[in-house]
């Protein structure tokens, strides 16, 4: 087993376990903790495949941005703990897991049958992608028309936002 | 200038469409109505400056094609509007607008201080618009298209005044009476194309017509499209059996009956049938038809004539009876001469027309003869122009209806044969008499219209009334029959359109012109002798009149309600359609089986879904589950 | 060196543990984290691809994702928001006034 490897399966039991603490925990806060640990173990992931750029930028928006936003509002709801979330295992839970159970298995197996044979070493040029640079210029040349709509999607995330969350007829 | 046709057709659109949006706002009724004139004037002088251009060419190079847009374009369907400019089509444009330019003018007296001044012109306009598409088509769609607009137009104006009452109806009765007996012959004429598009694979004249030069005469299916278009023709032009209409279009204001249901519109059927003489002369049967219906409508409607009361009543039948006339002359294969009777009719029937309309206007829209006479003094203008119409629709010579009847019963009897000419002769003596009649009881008779005090009308309606009176007497003369030994220039005009029609048929030139000056001379006799056994009867034995009405009660009955036909046509066509429509269309198909499929299926939908809705309980989860589910589906169906 | 397929397995199971918590969590701020992490997955197979074809559309994606997702994030808490200040509660069982 490589060095690689080894670090790639410690980095995904973190993740696994973090995602799955996360959707058990009754208190929200700690949902939040464990999900930042998710995408932190996912942004070192993100390195092994040399995708330099991304990986900031989880870091950045998603554990910093998103998640300080998520933490930002359950603290503002000041909200209770789940009191069901761990009393029984209640009907609509047994279904929700069979079904899931279900997905996970037909999806893994359609996967297994396609691509276990193939892609097994990263492409040469990967280490060049993923670079700030050349995702840079990529942005603001190929993509220049998307990049710009995303600043429309964003301004227009804001004003709905500030319309929705703020007091009415005040 | 022909690459300019289409001005003369841009021009009263234009009127219409000021004077149908803006006339409201601009009010002045000067102004409405001179735009409404002067829009068609235009177009006169367009038709007028292209006529001078085709003068100028040789009689074989007068003949173009103006292509203006793509219409439809669809497979082997391709139809644009695009214009044919030759002798034929000139010359109707010209009568078209030349006579409406006179009847618009004479409408800014007629209709002053009507509340729908406005509506009026620009009803005219888009009548004068339509007409124009329909003569100067180059495809039998695009005629198609002006043959449904006028109609419309015609609906429109007849039922113009649409809350006054007429006879045992109201105007717009009238205006719908006209539209669907109009839609009758449109079927006829609508099949007629179908089966001409399937035969011939084209509805453009040249194309067809170019085919057609090629088949045999007798074909059976040219035979069917003929008499199809014919079907369109009766009703358009109201011949038997579809006339019943024209009379009760006299609801309309006067203008409108001297317009569109004497001078232009009513001869759409006579000039299609000129139109496509290359096909009627491929069908000798349907020519004959054509003919025996002319000569019949031509008697028929004019002993109609004899009896009425109603000034307009008696100009109606004279219309279809010299409609009569013209199609005896397509029938017969007689083309120009009907196309010389049409436009000499077009000015001698809107000038009786329109006299009779100032007749009206001087007598607060008195209608009934039995209450005129004696106006010869107070409207010397209309009366000297009404009598030389008179004399011209009688036929006396040298006017110019004596030169294209003469020429159609000439023809009648040169072409067809000696009953068709003493049908036409006796219808005639019919016209010479009700037209004296007419002149008598109105103008000549002591006066019986009680205490109101008739005035000549304004110059406006005056000077188309003489302008239409010099060209009734003069008209003639451009079509002078070969036998005077002079060039017969309207036929010279028009022999370019005809001369492959011509080539069909088989002419028989074995009668002598002194057979022809015999047989003129005899009608010439004819309409004097009607003219003055009227002028007998009325001014002097107007007892003998009365005592004939008693001993000839039952055919005076007969012909003054009209051989009772409409009261035919309502027994065993409209009662029954009303019936069919009401009890089995509406009352049984409609309610029951439309409404009921609609109702039910509704029904069904509400009952079904207040059970499923049950499924919308409002809990996220169950939809994301739901979601889930058929996630595996598909996932089952692609993988 | 790993193959591709270890990332995708890691991908689905992440995935999988997204909508199982969308499905049984009744805290609507959580089900938003839940979706957050059923993104982050996905962006992990589009990096993986990316990687592993050696072409930058997978990593030009993931960086339209996140701007998607920070938009998302932002209006969906405001919408949370304005409901805990209707209802005084975020949980999604009691929120199920849109039905029959």
């Amino acid at each position: 087993m490589s060095l690689q490897a080894l670090v790639f399966l410690v980095l995904s039991f973190i993740a696994i376990v973090s995602a799955i603490l996360m959707i058990t925990r009754a208190n929200p806060v700690k949902s939040a903790i464990f999900l930042i640990i998710n995408f932190l173990s996912l942004s070192i992931i993100y390195l092994t495949l040399n995708a330099q750029f991304i990986a900031i930028i989880q870091v950045l928006v998603y554990a910093g941005a998103i998640m300080v936003l998520f933490v930002f509002v359950i603290m503002l709801l000041n909200l209770q703990d789940e009191k069901k979330l761990s009393d029984k295992l209640d009907l609509r839970k047994v279904v929700a897991l069979l079904f899931v159970l279900l997905v996970f298995g037909r999806i893994a197996l359609g996967l297994g049958k396609s691509v276990s044979e193939r892609f097994l070493k990263q492409a040469e040029n990967s280490v060049e992608i993923g670079k700030v640079e050349f995702i840079g210029e990529k942005l603001f040349t190929n993509y220049i028309l998307p990049f710009e709509i995303t600043s429309l999607i964003l301004i227009v995330a804001i004003v709905g936002s500030i319309v929705l969350a703020k007091r009415k007829f005040e | 200038m022909h690459k300019y046709i289409g001005l003369a057709l841009i021009f009263p659109l234009i009127g219409f469409i000021v004077n149908g949006l803006f006339g409201w706002k601009i009010r002045k009724e000067k102004i409405i109505g001179w735009i409404g004139s002067l829009t068609v004037g235009a177009s006169f002088v367009v038709s007028f400056l292209v006529y001078i251009e085709l003068l100028g060419l040789p009689s074989y190079a007068r003949k173009f094609t103006v292509e203006y847009f793509s219409w439809i374009k669809t497979g082997g369907l391709d139809i644009s509007f695009s214009y044919l400019v030759d002798p034929l089509s000139v010359l109707m444009a010209m009568v078209v607008t030349g006579v409406g330019f006179l009847i618009h003018v004479y409408s800014i007296g007629y209709m002053h201080g009507d509340k729908g001044f406005a509506r009026f012109f620009a009803y005219l306009n888009l009548f004068i618009f339509m007409m124009l598409t329909l003569v100067l088509a180059d495809n039998y769609l695009l005629m198609f298209l002006g043959w449904e607009g006028v109609g419309l137009c015609s609906y429109l104006l007849i039922g113009f005044w649409y809350d006054k009452p007429f006879e045992k109806m109201t105007t717009s009765d009238a205006g719908r009476k006209a539209f669907i007996v109009n839609r009758i012959g449109d079927f006829g004429f609508l099949i007629g194309l179908f089966l001409m598009y399937k035969y011939f694979g084209s509805l453009n004249f040249n194309t067809v017509f170019s085919i057609a030069s090629k088949l045999q005469v007798g074909d059976s299916t040219v035979f069917w499209i003929t008499l199809l278009l014919f079907v369109g023709a009766t009703g358009k032009s109201a011949q038997i059996p579809l006339y019943v209409w024209l009379p009760d279009a006299m609801a309309g204001p006067t203008p409108v009956s001297a317009l569109i249901h004497a001078a232009t519109m009513v001869t759409a059927g006579v000039y299609m049938i000129a139109r496509s003489s290359v096909l009627y002369a491929l069908a000798p049967t349907t020519m004959e038809i054509v003919a025996v219906i002319g000569a019949l409508t031509a008697v028929y409607a004019a002993s109609m004539g004899l009896v009425q009361n109603g000034i307009k009543k008696v100009l109606a039948y004279s219309t279809i009876s010299q409609l009569g006339y013209m199609f005896l002359a397509m029938g017969v294969g007689a083309f120009s001469a009907g196309i010389f009777h049409l436009t000499t009719h077009a000015f001698f029937k809107a000038l009786l027309f329109l006299g009779a309309g100032a007749v009206m206007h001087a007598l607060d829209n008195e209608e009934d003869i039995q209450k005129m006479g004696g106006l010869k003094n107070y409207l010397p203008i209309t009366y000297k122009t009404f009598f030389i119409a008179s004399l011209a629709i009688a036929g006396i010579p040298p006017l110019s209806g004596f030169f294209s009847k003469d020429e159609i019963l000439w023809g009648a009897y040169s072409q067809g044969s000696f009953w068709l000419w003493l049908l036409g002769a006796i219808g005639a003596f019919m016209t010479a008499f009700y037209m004296f009649r007419l002149v008598a009881l109105v103008f000549e008779t002591p006066a019986r219209y009680g205490a109101k005090h008739p005035h000549e009308a304004p110059k406006v309606m005056t000077l188309p009334l003489v302008i239409l009176g010099f060209f009734s007497a003069v008209a003639g003369f451009i079509g002078i029959p070969e036998s005077f030994g002079l060039k017969n220039l309207f036929h010279h005009w028009l022999e370019p359109v005809f001369e492959d029609a011509n080539a069909k048929l088989i002419l028989e030139s074995a009668h002598s012109t002194t057979t022809e000056f015999i047989l003129m001379f005899i009608s010439v006799l004819i309409s004097a002798g009607g003219i003055l056994l009227a002028r007998y009867l009325y001014l002097e034995r107007i007892n003998v009149v009365a005592k004939l009405t008693q001993t000839f009660s039952g055919i005076y009955k007969l012909l003054y309600n009209k051989y009772y036909v409409d009261e035919i046509y309502d027994t065993i066509v409209v009662k029954p359609v009303k019936w069919g429509s009401e009890k089995l269309l509406w009352r049984f198909f409609d309610v029951k089986i439309i409404d009921g499929i609609v109702n039910g299926s509704a029904r069904v939908t509400s009952a079904v879904s207040s059970v499923i809705r049950f499924i919308q309980n409002g809990i996220v989860q169950f939809y994301a589950v739901v979601f889930l589910i058929g996630i595996l589906i598909i996932l089952w169906l692609i993988f | 060196m790993i193959p591709l397929s270890w990332y995708l397995f890691l991908s689905l199971t992440l995935f999988t543990i997204g909508v199982l918590g969308v499905l049984i969590r009744r805290n609507a701020i959580v089900i938003f984290m839940c979706i957050e992490l059923m993104l982050n997955s996905v962006n992990l197979a589009l990096v993986g691809f990316s990687s592993y074809i050696g072409n930058e559309l997978g990593q030009m994606l993931v960086f339209f994702v996140m701007v998607v997702a920070a938009a998302e994030v932002a209006v969906g808490l405001a919408i949370v928001i304005a409901i805990f200040r209707n209802r005084l509660t975020v949980n999604i069982d009691e929120i199920n006034l849109l039905k029959w």
